[in-house]
């Protein structure tokens, strides 16, 4: 559990130093430097199969990366297990599918893993759940099943799931991608209330509005490599590479 | 009315009207419907009814009007002379006679009610076992101290109760004997070989691999003559287990490489985003394997699972072969001796009979399960 802390990485969430990953011949991180720090939120945007879900997977060790060093917290991602329950109980994470449990209601995901890896009290858990739920504005569904719950409904629950193991730092990965377009903006609200509360936050996304209302910081991933990075403004406002002109030229037709 | 006249008047209607008012037609809408559509239905339908009349009219007169109920004892045993008179149908006297040997084997004659207690203890302990309101943790205490229950009244020894050595076990109690505690033991093993063969370390996963398929690729007899024959002879000199010890381990064996297959489709169903979120949350192996795997996972393979149970109940009267007198084997044995030689029909109808009971209560017990537990998962 005693991980060798930096002094001076204190205020970094998370850092990311050359790290390469193929999947057999394909290399699909080049050579990523990316360093967060405590309270940012960044944005990371790009083409499918930039890289970009494959980047976020890495820093809760989802997937392996081959080559370079990612540090969470202070706590380095290697073989060693007790630095890895360390970082997932640090790390939160919102997938695109949700990823519920559907055996489950709505309350007894959002207590399940605080009772179990926290060892928190069953009362003490629910209470904290049925909190989360009502920041997330679904208190009444606590004692349904996650598939009785629109979609947008099971994005917000699996928020809730994610903050009850109070993260120190929270990974979204796409998790608007699979909602009808009626139900994007209750979880983007969701994830705007959550930013202004200063949590850490990565957020693989395409929604240009919400990073250019939320983000510190965007990130433009292509065929593995960070292509440029900056502000809200500096990105989308005046892109250098034609390869952000081009990404940009499209995400914003679709929208 | 109107709409029975138009049915008449034009069949091809039927098909566009909706069903209620048909039903509301009654039983000859139904019957014109289903049964006497057009010619043809009509003739098959017919001809189906007179050879169900045959055969049914034949089995009736066979096992009901032309049956012998009982027979007249004589100095040496029973004189069966009116079953084998000519025309005489079902002899349900030899069950009558023999129904003790069928259910209990050879277990002593005066001790009978010991094994027909440890049969309404099994059937008590599934009952109870079924219901969802008793599925907490206290139902595995139940089970363990039933089994040590059924232990007690089978073996007996103290008191005050004759000790019954296993050799004379048999009949009905055996057969759930051996089906239960092979079921029981091999259920819970079968997960593990099933998590074990998808397990990241190389050594547990080939070993479950090569349990799987070496058991597998054996059929069950085969299990059971080594048991019977090799398995004393690779015990170290003195230990020596007992042949009714030997063919449940056998069974056991049996049952958890089958069982470990479909469990292992229940868990390849799972999406991978179910052990991504369990992972991330940061849910140990066994945590997750527990309450975020195995609750789905068997969930989905329970109608395999049941007929797999079924296949078993019924698998477990091949443990005749090594000589132990299960029901299946006591039907067969009590139409062994002189006097009543040539019934065995009757006594195989009678075993058949308690095997489909049971298999049939598993089959409905598994769709009830499987429809109470789909309302609850609206996916």
């Amino acid at each position: 559990m005693i991980a060798e802390t930096d002094p001076t990485t204190k205020a970094t969430a998370v850092s990311i130093q050359k790290v390469n990953k193929w999947y057999g011949s394909l290399h699909v991180l080049r050579d990523v430097d990316l360093d967060v720090a405590a309270g940012e939120r960044v944005v990371i945007c790009g083409p499918s199969g930039s890289g970009k879900s494959t980047l976020i997977r890495c820093i809760n060790n989802l997937e392996e990366h081959q080559q370079g060093k990612i540090v969470v917290d202070g706590i380095q991602v290697d073989h060693n297990i007790a630095h890895l329950d360390a970082i997932r109980r640090e790390v939160g994470m919102v997938f695109q599918s949700f990823n519920l449990f559907p055996h489950l209601t709505v309350l007894e995901n959002c207590t399940l893993a605080p009772m179990l890896v926290r060892g928190v009290a069953r009362p003490d858990a629910e209470a904290q759940a049925r909190a989360y739920l009502e920041r997330v504005r679904i208190p009444d569904q606590a004692n349904k099943f996650p598939g009785q719950l629109s979609g947008g409904q099971q994005q917000r629950v699996a928020i809730a799931r994610a903050l009850c193991m109070k993260p120190k730092i929270m990974l979204f990965d796409e998790p608007t991608s699979a909602l009808d377009p009626e139900m994007v903006k209750e979880v983007l609200d969701t994830m705007v209330s959550l930013a202004k509360d200063g949590m850490t936050m990565i957020c693989v996304t395409h929604e240009m509005g919400f990073a250019r209302e939320v983000a510190d910081r965007v990130v433009f991933m292509d065929h593995g490599q960070i292509v440029e990075s900056g502000s809200p403004h500096s990105v989308f406002g005046q892109p250098r590479t034609d390869r952000l002109k081009l990404f940009l030229g499209q995400v914003l037709r679709e929208h | 009315m109107t709409a029975l006249v138009e049915h008449i008047v034009n069949p091809t209607l039927i098909e566009a009207r909706e069903r209620p008012e048909l039903i509301g037609g009654g039983f000859f809408a139904w019957a014109r419907e289903k049964l006497f559509y057009s010619w043809l239905s009509s003739l098959t339908t017919l001809v189906l009814l007179a050879a169900m009349a045959k055969v049914g009219i034949s089995l009736f007169q066979w096992a009901f009007l032309d049956a012998v109920w009982s027979v007249p004892a004589g100095p040496q045993g029973p004189i069966t002379d009116s079953c084998r008179a000519l025309g005489s149908g079902a002899c349900w006297a030899v069950i009558r006679e023999k129904y003790r040997f069928i259910l209990f084997g050879t277990y002593p004659f005066e001790q009978h009610w010991r094994p027909a207690i440890v049969i309404a203890l099994f059937v008590g302990l599934f009952v109870v076992s079924a219901m969802k309101r008793f599925w907490r943790i206290e139902l595995a205490a139940l089970w363990g101290l039933m089994l040590l229950l059924i232990g007690l009244l089978m073996w007996g020894g103290i008191f005050g109760l004759t000790f019954v050595s296993q050799a004379n076990w048999g009949g009905l109690a055996l057969t759930l004997i051996i089906a239960t505690i092979g079921v029981a033991i091999a259920f819970p093993l079968s997960v593990l070989v099933a998590l074990g063969r998808r397990s990241d370390l190389p050594f547990i996963k080939w070993l479950c691999v090569a349990y799987v398929e070496v058991i597998r690729g054996v059929p069950l007899i085969t299990l059971l003559f080594m048991a019977s024959v090799m398995f004393p002879l690779l015990m170290p000199e003195g230990v020596n287990l007992d042949k009714l010890v030997r063919a449940q381990i056998a069974i056991i064996l049996f049952f958890a490489a089958y069982l470990a297959e479909v469990v292992r489709g229940g868990l390849q169903a799972l999406p991978k985003g179910q052990y991504e979120a369990a992972y991330v949350l940061g849910l140990s192996y066994w945590q997750t394997s527990r309450r975020i795997v195995l609750p789905q996972a068997l969930r989905t393979v329970i109608p395999p699972l049941v007929n797999n149970f079924i296949g078993f109940f019924k698998d477990t009267s091949l443990v005749l072969i090594i000589g132990l007198y299960d029901l299946l084997h006591s039907a067969q044995v009590a139409v062994a001796e002189p006097a009543w030689q040539g019934f065995g029909v009757e006594t195989y109808i009678f075993a058949g009979l308690i095997y489909f009971a049971f298999c049939f209560a598993m089959s409905r017990y598994s769709q009830w399960l499987e429809f109470g537990l789909n309302m609850l998962r609206h996916r």
